[in-house]
């Protein structure tokens, strides 16, 4: 069990800064999704703090004990990489104990560990065969008990599930969150894929070109995203950003449409409106001529552009709806779940 | 290609069948030879039936004085190919290991200045820097030992340069992972990369046997005792002697025996040896 404190946390390969004063606090047990697009640097963030990347400056430390210069080895880690990194030459058992073995732990105690954490991941059968003879799925177990049989005070995952494919990606996500609530270890996990942060984490740092755009819960970063870029990368269909000013408490849309808002400050800025909360309504003020129509069962997306400016819009309703192609809807939005981004610094108003 | 033509078929299989043929005939001449005796081995025309004294003249060249009277017994010729040859392989193996796994697993300064050093050696093979090379072992005193016969034919860039080449095949995470695990640079060396080379150490092992077995000119130079002469050396020597007529039928068993062993070896290492090669999933 473990707390993780990250401090002005900085890398730089040669004269190029690819991590910025990165600071976070990981509590104990605490499931962290570090989520970025791809060369945003989480892995490099995460390589770190397993000791795979030396820091340029700042610290980390576990436990309350720094760990900078400590060899992997001795940072009571375990880590699940991308492509797994299984032993080829070696079965599944001597994978899973080759790391208790090298800590001289007694034999008859590895493999008490070792079964009891094959019967944990269902991989008992193939204790006694080569990675190469396994699926991707079955790989991906063997990796996650070579991390959990060291029984390590901090789980880092560095994009796991990213070789699988899309039902077993969802399927072992759930296995991997329902493992680390009842493991209780502290985990740090990264990932491209927004969904799988949303649902694994308790507390997703969002990372966007070395910086820490924001750390909070799903749902903070839901409602009420500190940026422009953390409302466009989390939720999916993305949110709609109409450029807009405000005065007065009135937003004055690019096609001169006028909403109102609490704000009261005046300035350029971006609304943002996630297509969940645009809602049919005849009396609704924002107009939008409709391209295409994606249904897809349980909801139904209308990709159109907003009436008198050239700003895409995406609409996501509920259930099956139709719409001809070329019509305008109407559509309304409440006006407390409104986004409001200085144009300039894109931080939320 | 799957094709059904009969006519292609025959062809392609008289082609293979003359090939086969033209390579075994000479053996098979060499076989028949080493089992007649030195008389009929003296007639006209060459035999090629095998006759019924091949195991008389194995006992005769194995453990006999040669067919001179004074010379060293073969078996004794083919202890010292096989000590050289076997010095030569495993000797080139572990140092190429040793230095493709610095090369490639740790920074140092001049890091790829000295693989370049390595690699222009590839330049230098023995037979052209054969007298300072002689020099050197003369003046260690190697002359007349298997040190003499096998060490500066140790030092290789090719093997270097192979391994080099596999251990970048091995991804990284592999050593990530390893380090992860608490083991040590060494440790990681034993437990998986030298496995994970295996087949490739077989290959090598296969190739750089047959050199060593074959080496003539060098073993030539440093050794002047019968005692440490190859067998390779010898069936010159044989042909060589003046007075007498050539003992064909020990010639021709000594070629048969010095053949022997690399046939083993290959035969043997087939599997590894063909999987090293073509190999690239790691």
């Amino acid at each position: 069990m473990a707390e993780i404190k990250l401090e002005n946390l900085t890398k730089s390969y040669g004269d190029v800064e690819v991590l910025h004063h990165i600071e976070g606090d990981i509590k104990d047990g605490e499931f962290v999704v570090i989520v970025g697009p791809s060369g945003c640097g989480k892995s490099t963030l995460l390589r770190m703090v397993a000791g795979l990347e030396i820091v340029t400056s700042g610290e980390i430390s576990i436990n309350g004990a720094v760990v900078n210069d400590l060899e992997p080895a001795d940072r009571d880690i375990a880590m699940v990489f991308q492509n797994y990194a299984l032993y080829p030459h070696m079965t599944v058992r001597e994978n899973m104990a080759y790391g208790l073995k090298i800590r001289k732990i007694p034999k008859d105690e590895i493999n008490r560990r070792v079964n009891e954490v094959a019967d944990i991941l269902e991989i008992r059968d193939y204790l006694d065969r080569r990675p190469r003879q396994l699926s991707g799925g079955q790989r991906q177990r063997v990796a996650m008990g070579r991390a959990i049989v060291r029984e390590p005070s901090v789980f880092l995952f560095d994009e796991p599930l990213s070789n699988l494919d899309a039902k077993l990606r969802v399927q072992m996500r759930l296995e991997i969150r329902k493992l680390q609530r009842r493991l209780g270890v502290t985990s740090i996990y990264v990932t491209h894929d927004q969904v799988e942060a949303m649902t694994l984490g308790d507390r997703l740092m969002v990372l966007n070109g070395g910086y820490v755009e924001q750390f909070g819960t799903p749902i903070e970063l839901y409602e009420r995203p500190a940026t422009l870029f953390v409302a466009g990368f989390i939720g999916s269909p993305s949110m709609n950003f109409i450029p807009a000013d405000i005065a007065n408490g009135t937003v004055t849309l690019v096609n001169g449409v006028q909403l109102k808002t609490a704000v009261k400050s005046s300035r350029h800025v971006n609304l943002g409106i996630r297509p969940e909360h645009l809602t049919l309504d005849d009396a609704g003020v924002i107009k939008v001529k409709v391209d295409m129509l994606e249904q897809l069962g349980a909801n139904t997306l209308i990709h159109g552009i907003l009436q008198g400016a050239t700003t895409p819009i995406v609409a996501s309703l509920d259930g099956i709806q139709t719409a001809e192609i070329g019509s305008v809807l109407n559509f309304s939005v409440a006006p407390e779940i409104l986004h409001l981004f200085d144009a300039e610094t894109d931080k939320r108003i | 290609m799957v094709e059904n033509r009969p006519i292609m078929t025959f062809i392609t299989h008289l082609v293979l069948v003359l090939g086969v043929a033209m390579i075994a005939l000479p053996i098979w001449i060499t076989l028949v030879a080493a089992s007649h005796d030195e008389v009929r081995m003296l007639q006209v025309p060459i035999p090629l039936w095998p006759g019924t004294h091949f195991v008389e003249n194995l006992k005769q060249t194995l453990f006999g004085s040669g067919f001179s009277g004074d010379q060293t017994p073969v078996w004794r010729m083919m202890l010292n190919s096989l000590v050289m040859a076997m010095m030569i392989s495993v000797g080139k193996i572990s140092i190429s290991l040793i230095s493709a796994f610095a090369i490639v697993y740790f920074k140092f300064p001049f890091r790829m200045g000295f693989f370049w050093m390595i690699f222009i050696t590839l330049m230098l093979p023995v037979e052209v820097r054969i007298l300072p090379t002689f020099e050197v072992v003369a003046n260690l005193g190697l002359l007349n030992s298997y040190w003499g016969l096998s060490i500066p034919l140790i030092a290789s860039a090719t093997a270097t340069f192979m391994f080099r080449q596999v251990f970048l095949t091995i991804p990284d995470e592999m050593l990530e992972s390893a380090r992860i695990d608490g083991a040590g640079p060494m440790r990681f060396f034993w437990d998986i990369l030298l496995p994970l080379s295996r087949t490739n150490i077989a290959a090598l092992f296969v190739i750089l046997f047959i050199y060593g077995w074959n080496q003539y000119l060098w073993p030539l130079l440093i050794t002047t005792d019968t005692d440490m002469t190859t067998i390779v050396m010898s069936i010159k020597q044989m042909l060589e002697s003046a007075e007498q007529t050539p003992q064909w039928n020990i010639i021709m068993m000594t070629a048969f025996l010095a053949m022997l062993p690399p046939i083993l070896v290959v035969v043997g290492m087939q599997k590894l040896f063909v999987q090293g090669l073509t190999e690239t999933d790691k």
